[in-house]
This record gives C-alpha cells, sequence and structure tokens, in this order.
C-alpha cells in the first residue's frame, strides 16, 4: 500500500490553506477551492488539506464511517499523529454527513467555554449555494447552501453560543457552517 | 542556521493559533484561550497581535502594522521590520493597499474593504475584569449573559460624572450576545466595529486570549435609550496639518507656555490628504 503525500513545502502551503478556510469560516456558505493534493480513500483533498491544517498530536480525531479506512488511519498516523477517538472526545471528526449523525454525540462545548466543542468535517457532499437560507455574522445580507439536514443543523445553531463548527467538503471544495450562522427555511 | 522558519512561530504553535482563531471566529465575540508563546518582544509590545499576525500571514501578504494611528512610531516600525523579515511579506503605509493591517488602539480612517484583515493588539481582553477580578465569575457571567454589573457601571458614571465617562476600551455588544472590550481604540473608533466587511482579529498575549468579529458583525456600544452613545473626538477642532474635520485628533504639545495643535492621528491618511491638496494645488 503506497501512503499519500502531505504539503510538499509545510509552513507555506499550511499558511495557503489556512488563509482559505479561514476565509469560508468567516463567509459561511462561501464556497472556496483548495488546492489538489493526493489524498488517502475515500478522503477528498479539500477534507485532508483542512486535516493537514488543523490538526496533529494535540487534537484527537474521529474517522466516521468509510473513511475510518486502513489508508486514512495510516496516513493520519503518518502525516498528523492525531490521536484516534471516539465521538464524545473528538475535537475534530471527518465522515460522510449520515457517519456522523446523531451530531449530539459530539463535545457541544459548555456554557462556560464554548470554544471546547468539536469541529466536524463532512465528507462527500456536492456544494450547491441553493437550499436553505442562511444569516448572521459574516453574512452580509443572506446566502443559501444545499445542507444534508436543516432540522438538524438548525438545532445545533440555536444553542449558540455552544455547539458545533462544520466545514463540508468535495473533491477541492469547502463551505464552513459555524454554529453563529442562522438558518433559514429553503 | 541563518533562517527562519516562514512567519518565526513553528508549525504546531501556528496550527493551536489557527484552530483557536476559527474558534473566535464562530463564535463572535468569545474570548477563545490560547497557549501564548514568548516572543521576541516584551508584553504590552503587542505579543498576542503578532502571534496571530503570525498565523494568518501568507508571503504575498502586504502588511501595515500601525500605533495609536501612526506608521512611523517604534511599536509600528519594529513588528513592521520583524514580518519582514521573518516572513518576507512585503509593507506598507497605505491602508487601501494593505492584505493584513495590525493595529495598536486605531481603526484606520480610511474605510477597509473585503478581504482585508485588522489584527488589534490587546492589553485586557476582560470588560469586565475592572469591575470583577475573579476569572471564574466573569466567565460565569459571559456564561449566563449576566451583563449587570456593566450596566451598573455605565450608570453609575452618569450619576456622578453626567455622561458615560469612558473616552477608550468602550464596552460593545457582539450580535445580541457577549460583550467584548474592543481594545483601548478611542470611541470614535467604535461605529467602525459594526458591520465592517473586513475580518476583525483581537490577539490579548500575556491574557492568552483570542478574539474575533467576522465580516458583517453587528456590534453595538453599551448606552441608554436616554444617554445614546456619541462617537466623541476633541470637540470644534481640525488637523492642523490636513484640516480634516472627520478624522480623529492627537493634541500635541508644542511649547512649555500652553501652545498646542491638534493633528490626525492616522498619519497615513493624513499624509494622503496633503498629498491631493498639493496635486490640486499644483
Amino acid at each position: 500500500m503506497k501512503l499519500t503525500t502531505g504539503f510538499a513545502n509545510p509552513p507555506v502551503d499550511a499558511a495557503r490553506a489556512f488563509r482559505l478556510v479561514l476565509d469560508a469560516m468567516a463567509h459561511p456558505a462561501r464556497i472556496i477551492d483548495l488546492p489538489a493534493i493526493d489524498a488517502p480513500t475515500p478522503c477528498s483533498p479539500a477534507a485532508a488539506i483542512a486535516l493537514l491544517t488543523l490538526v496533529d498530536a494535540t487534537t484527537p480525531l474521529h474517522l466516521a464511517g468509510a473513511h475510518d479506512s486502513e489508508a486514512i488511519r495510516d496516513w493520519v498516523r503518518f502525516h498528523l499523529g492525531a490521536p484516534l477517538v471516539d465521538p464524545q472526545d473528538a475535537a475534530f471528526a471527518l465522515g460522510a454527513w449520515d457517519a456522523l449523525c446523531p451530531l449530539g454525540r459530539f463535545p457541544q462545548g459548555s456554557a462556560d467555554y464554548p470554544d471546547r466543542s468539536a469541529t466536524l468535517i463532512v465528507d462527500g457532499a456536492e456544494l450547491r449555494n441553493h437550499g436553505a437560507r442562511l444569516t448572521g455574522p459574516g453574512i452580509k445580507s443572506e446566502t443559501c447552501l444545499a445542507l444534508p439536514d436543516t432540522a438538524a443543523l438548525r438545532a445545533n445553531a440555536g444553542q449558540f453560543p455552544r455547539g458545533l463548527d462544520f466545514m463540508f467538503t468535495s473533491n477541492v471544495q469547502l463551505a464552513a457552517l459555524p454554529r453563529s450562522t442562522q438558518i433559514g427555511g429553503a | 542556521m541563518t533562517e527562519y522558519n516562514f512567519a518565526y512561530l513553528d508549525e504546531a504553535t501556528k496550527r493551536m493559533l489557527r484552530r483557536a482563531i476559527l474558534k473566535a471566529v464562530a463564535i463572535p465575540g468569545y474570548q477563545v484561550p490560547f497557549s501564548s508563546r514568548e516572543m521576541p518582544m516584551p508584553y504590552g509590545w503587542g505579543t498576542g497581535g503578532v502571534q496571530v499576525t503570525a498565523a494568518c500571514l501568507l508571503p504575498e501578504d502586504t502588511l501595515k502594522v500601525i500605533d495609536q494611528g501612526a506608521d512611523d512610531t517604534t511599536n509600528a516600525v519594529s513588528i513592521r521590520k520583524f514580518f519582514a523579515r521573518v516572513a518576507g511579506v512585503a509593507t506598507t503605509e497605505a491602508t487601501a493597499t494593505a492584505s493584513v493591517i495590525q493595529t495598536r488602539h486605531r481603526i484606520p480612517e480610511t474605510p477597509l474593504t473585503e478581504g482585508q484583515i485588522l489584527v488589534f493588539q490587546v492589553p485586557i481582553p476582560e470588560p469586565l475584569r475592572f469591575l470583577e477580578p475573579r476569572e471564574t465569575e466573569t466567565r460565569t457571567m459571559h456564561a449566563l449573559e449576566d451583563y449587570g454589573l456593566m450596566q451598573v457601571r455605565l450608570y453609575e458614571d452618569i450619576a456622578k460624572h453626567g455622561e458615560i465617562a469612558r473616552a477608550y476600551a468602550y464596552p460593545v455588544r457582539v450580535e445580541g450576545r457577549y460583550i467584548m472590550d474592543p481594545s483601548p481604540i478611542p470611541k470614535f473608533d467604535n461605529p467602525k466595529l459594526d458591520n465592517s466587511p473586513a475580518l476583525q482579529l483581537f490577539g490579548a498575549g500575556r491574557e492568552c486570549r483570542i478574539y474575533a468579529l467576522p465580516p458583517y458583525t453587528r456590534v453595538e456600544s453599551l448606552d441608554f435609550d436616554d444617554y445614546p452613545f456619541t462617537a466623541s473626538k476633541a470637540a470644534g477642532q481640525v488637523c492642523a496639518i490636513c484640516g480634516a474635520e472627520d478624522s480623529y485628533l492627537d493634541e500635541v504639545i508644542t511649547d512649555d507656555a500652553g501652545g498646542r495643535m491638534f493633528v490626525c492621528s492616522d498619519t497615513d491618511y493624513c499624509a494622503t490628504r496633503v498629498a491631493a491638496q498639493a496635486e490640486d494645488a499644483a
């Protein structure tokens, strides 16, 4: 089995990737293009870049469903060194939407420390700017994003300031949905 | 060994900072604890801002650094030189051409645009700290949205002085939830925080806190219906150099006989206006 590579020039590649991810998180539902890299099956290149940028030995990672593959586990051990854990201990999680649900299994943060909540990388679903109407910080008037489960994500936003933050990834694209975004109807 | 890792900090530290920044953006106004590092400058010189800037910088960035609005003061010059050396970034004094701006205690007069990042240096991030010194208590107050103490403080100002007697670090409410210290910017700058197209990040190095205002975030200065907030500055004065009536002014003592002048605190804004006036005259 062949191990896929990580960043070619980690300090600069990670800086570029972070600015794109930061742009996505600061502008919910904005679909951004990340560079193409080789990613372990079935992980998308965008999700792999997000992991390489943010995850390391200090951030427990949960691999859900098909993403709990030998190829991804080996890649995580070599490139990130992140402990692989169950959902309740995860700082980050990677998987398809159905495999990540139910969302209540992940740390939601506390009222005192709402930042101690998981970031979920939802891999695989195609990203499209239509569907649920979104408003809130980072959004000038309103925007749209096709969401896998509007009711579950609306319930997550309803917990603000507690709650999960999401990155939706597909191939080389990424869009973020922080807990601060209010989710309206379709 | 003569070279630094890009942007000075090691990669694990930058990842830690980047995770804190993303959580800060996801919870506008909430102070995210982070593991602040020693930087090659003392606390109080902008170590929080420097760490946030280091975590955000790209080699392609153009960096502007201001201290109380000025590009040419010691703190601004040394931080600008630091990043030119350790990150190889271009630097500028022009607000409009900068992609990242690190600031101590001012927001530039020139309106910021989408895509720009404004990094504030923050000495005391906790707006409730001088009302309640215990971190455990202020944390609970934020959790419960229990901000009565702050309202009482502002009310006591009005009872004692006839107005809310706070000229800088004037507290704000972010998206109707967290009360936030905007760092010691003059309250004249508070309206610029609201609904800004730029991303605003706040770094407090000694206090180990990062917080953020995403673009287009609602930021209201605290006040009362019958004592509304006013963004005041030196009354009835204009800049002695460029004649600006709309900018924040510094008072400069010119002699020991009571002589003084008022000049723009934002040196780039003032110089740009002077250059434009010279062009018009020519």
